[in-house]
């Protein structure tokens, strides 16, 4: 009865098995068909839309065009970073584009208006994020209101915030040249490469210092081939990546030169690291999804719940600043719509498309970039294409449609297997 | 094993308003034995743990704990002591794994970041401790865990700590018969590891297979506390339907009559 309730995990098994390379990917597909999916379509999505566009228009794959994508998608990517933590609790936070608006406009205003310098004023744009994520955090938390509604309202409110810092529709440029390089220059190749070095050597050594320490204690390891394949993989992706940037890019050379990994990837580079670090590695990044998987239970182990929920907010908005900030960057102004528009929901698409459930408990950083770079290569490969701004919206919200399907189905499917 | 009951209840009255849910209510719990705490619905067991865990003020009535009075204000005073409660609903994450799971609120750390070797290690040993054979890894999920799996896991982050008395609310009400088995072989474990355990539970089944004493609660009193060779099937329906059973239960003694001085024959003589 046993052995025919529950086919492989009651039979007695042997724990201390070495896993064997086929043994680890057999695990890994029969967690995907389990309904673990994590970032694959995210993934597959990339490659096969990647691969469409380049057939359909060559200058898609342009060098060019692949710097581009970064500037394009960096502030919706960071937006959507913010955005999984919230994600992770199963709330969601509606006001997420319009506070970045909110925090430009106080950049803006600091640094052009007032003149201070632009640390000063990025101190005032992400101090500005903290207290409206605080603001947004304490209701949902405190006062109890869902926070589909907290957020809705904000949404509205910092868009009306919005116009009142830019005094009824002027717009505010920024020409501060650290703040204008942020999204529009490059680092020199040589720290390009240097940077990425750094990257793999890093990850290469937290990969080799776990694998020891579990293999010391007689823990079960994953093989080391899969452990050496992830190291050489990043390697890969990462080589590849600055090789294509550190490429001149200017069509005259003569006048200016365009070459090197634009400032805005290391910018999110550093705080995707810094974003996973807390959630798998601080005891702060595991309650937050413990409160996501099951409230109750967080609670009676001790967890601060409501300080976990204001928490959350506070990230999602010091992150949509930064957001803000680049987006600020990137069109040397700030006007009434920035952080408007498509923003918030290309934002909550690119954390979905990348595999955070809507439904809490499950999500990772890494998800929104790579969500992130499918949201940027779908508006870029389309604004190729010649398509009008209408399509965009219509292809980008069936997307979001498809992704959140998917989320949806493979809930189902893990509460199906999970079930036995 | 001591003769001194490890925790004892005394006189315990609560009341929900107007209301008196437990009324003059007495508990003991040995060491090494398990206690099953019996009752119809709305008996008062559940409030009774809730007492007992912190969760809910008592008005009147002592905690011995060791002999010694202490007072038990809410749940951390209650895990200071050892005291461990698994919930009928076992709250678990779906989403983590068992490890996380079982480390949930108190992880180990090495100045910030966790120290997941040692809790993985710990998990592991203690699930060794208790005899489990049942899980393939411990870093699945719980979404994938079976129900008598996951009772295991629970039970089991009840005794990581180092718990002196582990109180368990119905484990196999939602279980089959073959998982009913296995979770009641390892509440028999616990008790054979020296700790002090309650089980709470419907089921008349269970409670002769693995109890050594048994406690009956009528309408928020306690109708007899006995050794369970002492008592048959029949009486204890008895004594949870009508409060009474021949010379046991009210009026006839009213739950004075503990004869759990000194341990039963035998740890697991009654199965």
């Amino acid at each position: 009865m046993t052995s025919a309730a529950l086919p492989d995990q009651e039979s007695v098994a042997t724990p201390a098995a070495v896993p064997t390379l086929t043994s680890h990917v057999r695990g890994y597909l029969s967690r995907v068909r389990g309904g673990e999916i994590g970032a694959l379509p995210a993934v597959l999505g990339l490659i096969v839309l990647c691969t469409v566009f380049a057939i359909m228009r060559p200058s898609f794959l342009t060098t060019a065009n692949f710097a581009n994508l970064f500037t394009q998608g960096a502030a919706v990517t960071l937006i959507a970073m913010g955005l999984v933590f919230v994600l992770l609790l199963g709330e969601i936070d509606l006001s997420a584009g319009f506070a970045s608006g909110v925090c430009a406009a106080v950049l803006a205003n600091v640094v052009t208006v007032l003149g201070y310098p632009w640390y000063v004023a990025v101190l005032a744009a992400v101090l500005t994020g903290v207290l409206i994520g605080s603001v947004l955090g304490m209701l949902v938390a405190k006062i109890g209101i869902p926070s589909f509604v907290v957020t809705l309202a904000g949404f509205l409110a910092f868009q009306g915030i919005v116009l009142l810092l830019m005094e009824e529709g002027r717009n505010i440029s920024v020409r501060d040249p650290v703040l204008v390089a942020i999204a529009n220059r490059n680092l020199p190749p040589a720290l390009g490469w240097a940077l990425a070095g750094l990257a793999v050597a890093g990850y290469a050594a937290v990969q080799t210092t776990r694998y020891r320490s579990r293999a010391a204690r007689g823990l079960v390891t994953d093989p080391l081939t899969v452990v050496l394949a992830r190291v050489v993989g990043l390697a890969t992706v990462l080589g590849t990546t600055v090789y294509l940037l550190n490429q001149e890019r200017s069509f005259n050379v003569l006048i200016n030169s365009l070459k090197g990994v634009p400032i805005v990837v290391p910018l999110i580079a550093v705080l995707l690291i810094a974003g996973t670090f807390v959630l798998q590695r601080t005891s702060y990044g595991r309650h937050v999804y413990a409160v996501g998987g099951n409230k109750e239970a967080a609670r009676r182990a001790g967890i601060n719940v409501d300080r976990i929920r204001i928490s959350v907010f506070v990230i999602c908005s010091a992150m949509a600043a930064i957001g803000g900030i680049v987006a600020a960057s990137r069109a040397n102004s700030v006007d009434p719509n920035t952080g408007g528009s498509n923003v918030l929901l290309y934002a909550v698409g690119a954390a979905v498309i990348g595999g955070t459930s809507l439904f809490g408990g499950k999500g990772r950083v890494l998800d929104a970039v790579l969500g992130g770079a499918v949201v940027a290569v779908i508006d870029n490969g389309m604004g190729l294409m010649g398509y009008s701004s209408g399509v965009k919206y219509v292809v980008t919200g069936v997307v979001l449609l498809l992704a959140a399907s998917v989320d949806a189905l493979s809930r189902r499917r893990a509460a199906a297997s999970g079930g036995r | 094993m001591s003769a001194t009951p490890l925790l004892e209840l005394r006189g315990i009255d609560k009341s929900f308003g107007p209301v008196q849910v437990l009324r003059d209510v007495a508990l003991s719990a040995f060491p090494g034995q398990v206690t099953a705490l019996v009752g119809d619905n709305g008996a008062g067991k559940s409030t009774l743990v809730k007492c007992i865990s912190g969760i809910y003020p008592t008005d009147a009535g002592e905690f011995l704990f060791n002999g010694r009075p202490v007072s038990i204000h809410n749940p951390r005073d209650a895990a200071a002591l050892g005291i461990e409660v698994v919930y009928q609903d076992l709250a678990l994450c779906d989403n983590l794994d068992i490890v996380q799971n079982m480390f949930l609120g108190r992880e180990k750390r090495r100045s910030l970041v966790l120290d997941e070797p040692t809790m993985e290690q710990m998990a592991a040993d203690t699930l060794a401790g208790l005899s489990v054979r049942t899980v393939k890894s411990l870093r699945q999920q719980v979404s994938s865990l079976s129900g008598g799996q996951r009772q295991t896991v629970a039970i089991a982050k009840a005794v990581l700590w180092n718990s002196k008395v582990v109180i368990l609310d119905e484990p196999t009400a939602a279980l089959g018969v073959a998982q009913t088995a296995q979770v009641l072989e390892l509440v028999r474990r616990l008790a054979d590891n020296g700790l002090a355990v309650v089980l709470i539970s419907h089921n008349m089944n269970d409670v002769f297979a693995v109890s050594d004493r048994i406690a009956a609660l009528y309408l928020g009193q306690m109708v007899a506390q006995v050794k369970t060779t002492d008592i048959t099937h029949a009486q204890i329906v008895e004594l949870i339907t009508a409060g009474r059973s021949g010379a046991l239960g009210l009026n006839a003694g009213n739950g004075s009559n503990d004869t759990g001085g000194e341990p039963a024959a035998a740890p697991g003589a009654a199965r």
